[in-house]
């Protein structure tokens, strides 16, 4: 293993987000809850700062000398794209729970230290190029959020979301990590290129098929696809919900991240074994995301089972991972996905901060007189997650049902598609309460750090839905191959 | 003198600058304003849109007023519009049932006004969008966008089972366009890299409606026949064809009048636009090949007369006009399946012709039903007496949709048969016992409401219309005895597409249609 100086630079933006959340930690046990406003101000800016340490990294020449720290990141531009997302969806998470978590008894600065941590994890996973480098990562990242779904303690459904998110997580870790010791088992190395190619003229035994399919079981799980997504509705519904949001977006990109690249670096030998499950999964997902969301009135469950269903658009890109549109879709998927589900999750959040409980879709009623500009956002984030042009839904499940049919699964892009037009009948239910029914309230008005959510959010869901070309040519750069 | 100006976006976007201007400079409380505003917009869009029939070139056969500028070059996507004589005559219908939408809304619509202005004018901006489109990309973002403000304006503004009727019509249209899209990606394969097996043409990337339909033409009529259905679920359920009309009558009977209008006059002819513009020049082996046609025949003639038979029995008269679009449009799918000039020039005409008889039959009930709230048949009788202006509009209406030579209705209906007849006796035979059927429930719905007894004691101060209902009136009065007597410029203007479209189904392009040379309706002498 050779270190060289230069990789504790490219390290750099991952080592200062690390400081920053012990700095955190530290200033929050001295100020308490009285300076909690200005510790969630100090996260936005540190996060930033981190973003900005990123884009020096990315502009480094030094990045294209190959894996640092003896082969254990790789930080090429399918990494940076999924750091610089990662860390645009922490500072919407700090964003949107500033009024949220300020306005409950529990402390706030420790939980904006906890998402940095989870931060950190994130962006160490995506830049993983070894089994055991992602493994750490992905532990750092589920421990922290462990802690954030129980944030707050004493409530019993935040409580319970917060030990089956523990359970049900540490078992998926165990079998992950089970796969990893038998493909370790079986080729002796756990670098992603080396597997590649030691396994390029291997015969195919059991026991590394075996070894395989745990992997992709326990990634499976993080993602939250079907059958692996029973935690999913009761941990989105009994945490916080700014941390739901994050959870429904971060955590998902980083695995998506990680799936992407294992099974596109090291197991394309393989593909005949993953490729029919992960296409069973992924139709098995489509449809039981979709049509148990048909069946949800609370909005929180609602929005899980529907992140369960663009789980399973997503894992079509997957599929495609040969073709020119996959792994580029996943991307644009992805990105057009943490706009248009965080800006959904947002108004659930605005409405909450204004005393309505948003449980119900009753709750939407009538928002298009209390508050008709924060009534077309959402029916824009509905639009989009229903993939209806021209909004950036449509245009990555454009790429993504392309790249299906590309690689060969007409069937999956039928069941896709058909699922778009169910999903359209429980997001319209929404749609239909904000606008069709009368008030059930006065008309209000809002400013504070989440309109900043909500503009970014639905600007992005815009402009990735109208003008994507720039996006898209940026995001073709960042597909592995291309670097 | 047209070259230089995007004349087609401008017709496009003058009533989204006018929805616009009403969200961010009209305070909702000035409704006055509000309607203004959305008058002049669709006023000015109806003026912008007649300069296309005057400078249209009749002989060219290729696209005209062509708009061409890159939008998404990574996938191949242009903005690119452009039209041919289908899609001029449907602009202008679209435009000037704008016009007429907007006007007979003022009192209609009572609340949320501003809503509702700017939901009808986006729904303008797309419609005429669709029939711009020269690009598939496009056209289905324009496609699909479409359904959201029509969704809105039956939500909030219909009637009382709205709700339903909304998310049906939502979902049923939308169920069938998501296979369209793959019908396109498809598309979009076999011009590049091919896919499944199949060898692809090796083109560049692109969408562009022309080259897509000539890579269709060519391939082979097994796969032809794949696609042919993967685009007719998208165009059939939006016409709506047997047995996927089930949404249409809820949707007409709740929508309120503007929309019911809109619905018959417009949206209705995006699923028989596609069949016309797309379908049959890009799939001509599969629309020719015997059970394929059989089948769209088959669905045609059993849309015609069950759909006859099922208004014959209506109690509510929106929902009787809604039935009656189904038989109507049957006959738009006949004649374009018969794939003869005849055919596809009759078929045109009366996408049109329907617009203007179902959209004034739908303004007239929305009229008695803003002052009696119901359009139950069996509260009316005997209104001819009290409403003698009302009972003329009616009448001519009601045999303009019947198909009484002098009126537009005929022209259409003949034609077609004719069509229909070169083709087969009995396809003649059966669409001809669904004109009988239209003129007895038209002829028996008008006996109920205006003939008899003034029995109804609410109905014994109903007022006759006013001159703005006349006003929204007259232009269709006139169009139809216009199309009635003279329809040789329509003819015309259709005559070099349809030339282009028979030929590509292999018809025969020579036997023009009997009424296009000729002044007089009356004077057909049939095949």
């Amino acid at each position: 293993m050779t270190f060289r100086p230069a990789d504790w630079f490219l390290l750099a933006p991952e080592l200062f987000l690390t400081a920053a959340g012990l700095l955190l930690l530290g200033l929050a046990t001295v100020f308490g809850k009285a300076k909690e406003e200005f510790l969630a101000y100090l996260a936005v800016l540190l996060t930033a700062v981190t973003a900005a340490i990123l884009a020096f990294v990315a502009a480094a020449p030094a990045r294209h000398a190959g894996p640092i720290l003896g082969g254990m990141f790789v930080v090429d531009n399918f990494a940076l794209f999924f750091q610089f997302t990662i860390l645009l969806s922490l500072l919407l998470a700090i964003l949107a729970s500033m009024r949220f978590v300020g306005s409950a008894p529990y402390a706030g600065g420790e939980y904006y230290a906890l998402l940095l941590f989870t931060g950190v994890g994130m962006l160490f996973m995506v830049a993983g190029n070894n089994l055991i480098s992602i493994y750490v990562a992905l532990e750092t990242m589920a421990l922290a959020s462990y802690v954030l779904a129980g944030y707050f303690k004493g409530e019993r459904k935040s409580t319970e979301a917060a030990m089956k998110y523990f359970i049900l997580g540490a078992f998926s870790s165990g079998v992950l990590l089970y796969g990893l010791s038998l493909v370790y088992g079986v080729a002796g190395q756990l670098g992603l290129p080396e597997l590649a190619k030691l396994l390029e003229g291997a015969d195919r035994t059991n026991l590394i098929v075996l070894g395989i399919l745990l992997l992709l079981a326990g990634l499976l799980f993080k993602i939250a696809a079907v059958p692996f997504h029973f935690w999913t509705p009761d941990v989105y519904e009994g945490a916080p919900t700014p941390v739901t949001a994050f959870f429904s977006v971060g955590p998902k990109l980083a695995a998506y991240a990680v799936l992407a690249r294992v099974f596109y670096v090291a197991f394309p030998r393989f593909h005949a074994d993953w490729g029919l499950i992960v296409a069973v999964v992924s139709a098995a997902t489509m449809i039981w995301g979709n049509v148990a969301a048909l069946l949800q009135s609370n909005v929180k469950r609602m929005l899980a089972y529907s992140s369960i269903a663009h789980a399973g658009y997503a894992l079509l890109g997957v599929l495609g991972f040969r073709t020119s549109f996959g792994l580029w879709g996943i991307l644009v998927y992805l990105l057009a996905y943490t706009f248009m589900n965080f800006g959904a999750f947002a108004l659930v959040i605005f409405l909450e901060t204004k005393g309505y409980a948003a449980e119900t879709v009753a709750d939407f009623s009538g928002l298009a007189q209390r508050n008709m500009t924060a009534a077309i956002v959402m029916l824009v984030f509905l639009l989009s997650l229903a993939g209806l042009p021209p909004t950036a839904g449509f245009i990555g499940k454009y790429y993504l049902f392309t790249a299906a049919l590309k690689a060969g699964y007409p069937w999956l892009v039928v069941i896709g598609l058909l699922m778009s037009a169910v999903s359209l009948f429980y997001y319209f239910r929404i749609a239909a309460a904000m606008f069709f029914s009368d008030a059930a309230g006065a008309k209000f008005r809002h400013s504070d750090a989440l309109t900043a959510v909500v503009v970014i959010c639905a600007a992005g869901t815009l402009i990735v839905g109208l003008a994507p070309e720039k996006v898209l040519a940026v995001l073709r750069a960042c597909v592995p191959g291309a670097y | 003198m047209l070259s230089n100006i995007p004349i087609l976006s401008l017709v496009a976007y003058v009533p989204l600058l006018g929805a616009l201007a009403i969200i961010f400079l009209v305070p909702r409380e000035n409704a006055a304003t509000i309607k203004a505003v959305a008058t002049a917009a669709v006023a000015l869009d109806f003026l912008l849109s007649l300069p296309l029939w005057f400078s249209f070139d009749r002989g060219a056969a290729g696209y005209q007023f062509v708009e061409r500028a890159s939008w998404i070059p990574s996938l191949g996507v242009e903005y690119h519009f452009g039209i041919d004589g289908i899609s001029l005559v449907l602009i202008l219908l679209t435009t000037l049932m704008g016009v007429i939408a907007v006007t007979c809304s003022y009192t209609a619509i009572a609340e949320r006004q501003k809503e509702y202005y700017v939901l009808l004018l986006l729904l303008q901006t797309f419609m005429i969008g669709t029939f711009c489109c020269l690009d598939f990309f496009l056209f289905y973002v324009f496609w699909e966008v479409m359904l959201v403000p029509m969704y809105f304006l039956i939500g909030v503004w219909g009637g009382e089972r709205r709700l339903y009727a909304a998310i049906k019509f939502f979902l049923y249209t939308l169920a069938g366009s998501v296979l369209m899209l793959l019908g396109i990606i498809a598309l979009y394969f076999l011009n590049t890299s091919g896919f499944l097996g199949y060898k692809g043409a090796g083109h560049a990337a692109t969408f562009s409606i022309e080259k897509l339909t000539a890579v269709a033409a060519a391939l082979p009529a097994g796969l032809q026949v794949w696609l042919f259905f993967a685009f007719f679920l998208g165009f059939a359920i939006k016409v709506p064809m047997f047995p996927f009309h089930t949404w249409l009558p809820d949707a007409h009977t709740e929508a309120p009048t503007a929309g019911s209008v809109i619905l018959a006059a417009v949206l209705l002819k995006m699923g028989t636009y596609g069949f016309v513009r797309f379908s049959l020049p890009m799939f001509p082996q599969a629309v020719q090949t015997p059970w394929v046609l059989r089948l769209m025949v088959v669905l045609a003639i059993v849309g015609i007369v069950y759909g006859a038979m099922v208004t014959l029995v209506q109690k509510d008269m929106k929902r009787l006009i809604a039935y009656s679009s189904v038989s109507h449009l049957g006959f738009v799918m006949l004649g374009i399946f018969a794939l003869n000039m005849a055919g596809i020039q009759g078929s045109v005409l009366q996408m049109v012709n329907h617009g203007v008889s179902t959209g004034a039959l739908f303004l007239l009930v929305g009229i008695v039903y803003e002052r009696r709230h119901t359009r139950m048949i069996a509260e009316y009788g005997g209104l001819a007496r009290q409403m003698p202006l009302y009972a003329t509009y009616f009448l001519v209406m009601a045999l303009s949709s019947m198909g009484l030579p002098i009126l537009n209705g005929f022209i259409g209906e003949f034609t077609i048969l004719q069509g229909a007849f070169a083709r087969s006796f009995w396809w003649a035979f059966f669409a001809a016992t669904g004109i009988v059927l239209g003129a007895a429930y038209l002829l028996w719905l008008y006996q109920r409401v205006f003939f008899g007894e003034l029995s109804n004691p609410a109905n014994q101060k109903l007022l006759d219309l006013t001159w703005r209902e006349q006003l929204t009136l007259v232009p269709l009065v006139i169009l139809a005895f216009w199309i009635g007597l003279y329809p040789k410029p329509i003819f015309d203007v259709l005559r070099a597409p349809s030339e282009k479209i028979v030929a590509a189904v292999g018809g025969p392009t020579a036997t023009a249609p009997a009424m296009a040379g000729q002044i007089s309706a009356g004077a057909g002498t049939g095949p």
